[in-house]
């Protein structure tokens, strides 16, 4: 794929695609795809668990109702709602992202967790097992695929929608599609959307990697 | 090395012939604690009669106890009272002397082994992680959850070494049932709740469960309480049965024999089919009938002198039986003759029930197999005998007599109304009129050597 960038003649405001630049880009984008990730992660477990824990569990449509419109909600109509409100820049696009990707982790975590036989729950406490001890050695375990199947999902749709930073000055990859655009030139254009992809397919299979690994055997 | 054994068939258990052995038996051993409950009742919000209303109730130290009723009864609901999986709305419970009413439920439930249906494995811990929970729960340390694991597997017939390791979904749904209730015994709690456990297995592994469950029960003598809606499977397991009533009402609390001879109300006839002719086959036990003396030969003896030594003593099959004293086959003296050495093929198909099983559960086996006996085993499934269909059908004619003219008969009222009898036993066998020598379906395979021509082929 990379030798089409030196094969092609570079023009001179294609001096994005010269390697510092692409690298620099490329990282902008991770960072702002593992930022969101990572608190995505710390706010949505937890959430999705204390969402099927008893005193709780009447708010989980609730929340996941709110969740959904953040998902409904156009990406970029977001974007630039949450730049008109907190400034541009990476902070408001960490935000953004992190609405947007917040809901596939927190369904799968919810599901992932009301999906565990109820018998074992109760063979669980039955045998003197504290809800803890089940939450943590029964119930969370098993939930894990699921967990992580959202997880991968929700990483895939960040590093899509990452692209958008652009558009409130949060860099990334997205900068080279919005040049091509608006230059009409093709090449950035189309390697930035490429790179794009390969970036999407990487962290899905990392994120494949990681279910394999992390999956409980037994299952 | 081989010979002609006479399995020891005066063991305590088949001395007496008498229904009611070991219920009362005095030197059994017990392990349990007494279960007492005092006006126990279970009220939900939003519901005008109470799911569990007033129970009294008393479990005596070592006894299985059956639960049965009709679905929604509330058996569950007053079984999960037990170890406090549900909260009762009022009453006290008692174990032993103790009142556990208040007790820390997590505390109380590690005292108590449950089991429920299809066993409730974690299915992302292998089979050892599973039985150690609760040893390891209590602070035991490794080597001593890990010996306890290996005992327990071997207590309910499963080898250690083959099945410590292995994920739940890589067992059969049998084996994973022993390994429920093994889980259960893990900490030697005084106290058993079983839920419906045998009700996802087939047939042939329930019958081999309710035997295992049996011979363990005489081993360690815990206060078992056992929740079905299956009335053979209580009269067989049970040492009392309850049977419950909308609402958990106790609407008769006795021993199988009794409720089958008087019903306290005719709720409880129609619920349990008494009155039913064949209905005594559940209560007979195959130790309570006479097994036949067979000739044996261990796996790897000489086949010739194995032969020669059954027909010396006047039969036509031998029993081979491996290093443990198991059965494993019983090859007709033709086929045993075709080879030099007794060879250690295990018959997947060899009927064989436990000293404990029911006539009625004998009968099934010959069925299943087609053949005209089945083999009988004992304490660590060795060989007991055989027991022939002649022997079943001597006592279904011994307890039809004794039911004509005995001290408990069928009450007369049972036996017209057809319709009024929904439970009586509708699975096909011999029936009442089959005398011995009357054609039956299995009348073809009168001795268990003339339909075997397939075990252990030579």
């Amino acid at each position: 794929m990379l030798w089409r960038l030196n094969a092609s003649l570079t023009e001179t405001e294609a001096r994005q695609l010269g390697w510092t630049a692409l690298w620099r880009s490329t990282r902008e984008h991770l960072l702002l795809t593992v930022t969101a990730a990572v608190i995505v992660l710390v706010i949505a477990v937890p959430l999705g668990i204390a969402l099927t824990r008893r005193p709780l569990r009447r708010l989980s449509p609730v929340i996941t109702g709110v969740a959904n419109t953040g998902q409904a909600a156009p990406a970029i109509g977001l974007f630039v709602l949450l730049a008109t409100w907190l400034g541009f820049g990476f902070r408001t696009t960490v935000v953004a992202l992190v609405v947007y990707a917040a809901l596939p982790v927190l369904r799968n975590t919810l599901v992932g967790i009301q999906g565990v036989d109820p018998r074992l729950v109760e063979a669980g406490r039955g045998m003197g097992m504290s809800a803890a001890a089940v939450l943590f050695r029964v119930e969370l375990p098993l939930a894990v695929p699921v967990v992580l199947a959202g997880v991968r999902t929700a990483l895939v749709l960040l590093v899509g929608t990452a692209t958008l930073a652009t558009f409130i000055d949060g860099g990334g990859l997205g900068v080279l599609i919005n040049t091509g655009i608006t230059l009409s030139l093709d090449s950035l254009l189309v390697s930035g959307a490429v790179l794009v992809a390969l970036l999407a397919l990487a962290v899905d299979w990392l994120g494949r990697v990681v279910e394999h690994v992390a999956r409980p055997k037994g299952l | 090395m081989s010979e002609t054994s006479t399995p020891d068939t005066s063991t305590p258990d088949t001395s007496t012939s008498d229904t009611s052995t070991s219920h009362t038996a005095p030197a059994r051993r017990v392990s349990g604690v007494s279960i007492r409950l005092d006006g126990v009742t279970k009220r939900y919000p939003g519901q005008d009669r109470p799911a569990v209303d007033d129970v009294d109730l008393e479990i005596p130290a070592g006894e299985t106890v059956m639960f049965v009723g009709p679905s929604g009864c509330g058996k569950t609901t007053l079984l999960k009272m037990l170890n406090r999986l549900i909260e009762p709305s009022g009453g006290r419970i008692h174990l032993g002397d103790e009142d556990v009413t208040d007790q820390d439920p997590d505390q109380l439930r590690r005292r108590i082994g449950y089991v429920i249906q299809a066993g409730g494995l974690f299915p992302h811990m292998t089979v050892a992680t599973n039985v150690g929970l609760v040893p390891r729960m209590l602070g035991w340390d490794k080597r001593r959850t890990a010996a306890r694991v290996e005992e327990l597997l071997d207590l309910v017939g499963l080898d250690p070494a083959v099945y410590r390791d292995r994920y739940p979904r890589e067992l059969s749904g049998g084996q994973q049932q022993r390994v429920g209730v093994a889980r259960a015994l893990a900490a030697d709690p005084p106290v058993l709740l079983m839920d419906e456990p045998f009700g996802a297995v087939d047939p042939v592994t329930r019958q081999r469960l309710q035997d295992e469950l049996l011979r363990i029960q005489e081993e360690l003598g815990k206060t078992i309480v056992f929740v079905t809606h299956d009335f053979d499977e209580a009269v067989k397991l049970g040492d009392r049965i309850v049977v419950f009533d909308v609402g958990a009402r106790v609407v008769q609390y006795d021993t199988p024999e009794r409720i089958l001879a008087e019903p306290a109300e005719e709720y409880v006839a129609d619920f349990v089919g008494a009155g039913a002719t064949l209905k005594q086959l559940t209560l007979t036990r195959v130790s309570d009938v006479e097994l036949q003396q067979v000739a044996t030969a261990t796996v790897g003896a000489d086949s010739a002198r194995a032969v020669a030594a059954a027909r010396a003593a006047g039969h036509d099959f031998v029993v081979v039986l491996d290093e443990r004293g198991r059965p494993v086959s019983w090859p007709t003296l033709a086929e045993l003759s075709r080879t030099t050495t007794v060879p250690a093929t295990v018959d997947q198909r060899l009927p064989v029930v436990g000293l404990r099983s029911t006539l009625n559960d004998a009968l099934d086996a010959m069925l299943a197999a087609s053949q005209g006996g089945v083999v009988v085993t004992g304490r660590r499934d060795a060989l007991a005998g055989v027991l022939k269909v002649e022997s079943v059908m001597a006592a279904i004619q011994r307890s039809r007599a004794e039911g004509a003219g005995g001290p408990s008969p069928p009450r007369p009222r049972r036996w017209t109304p057809r319709s009024r009898r929904p439970r009586a036993p509708t699975r096909r066998r011999p029936g009442p009129d089959a005398a011995p020598g009357a054609p039956s379906p299995s009348s073809r395979c009168w001795s268990p050597s003339a339909c075997s021509p397939s075990c252990c082929g030579g």
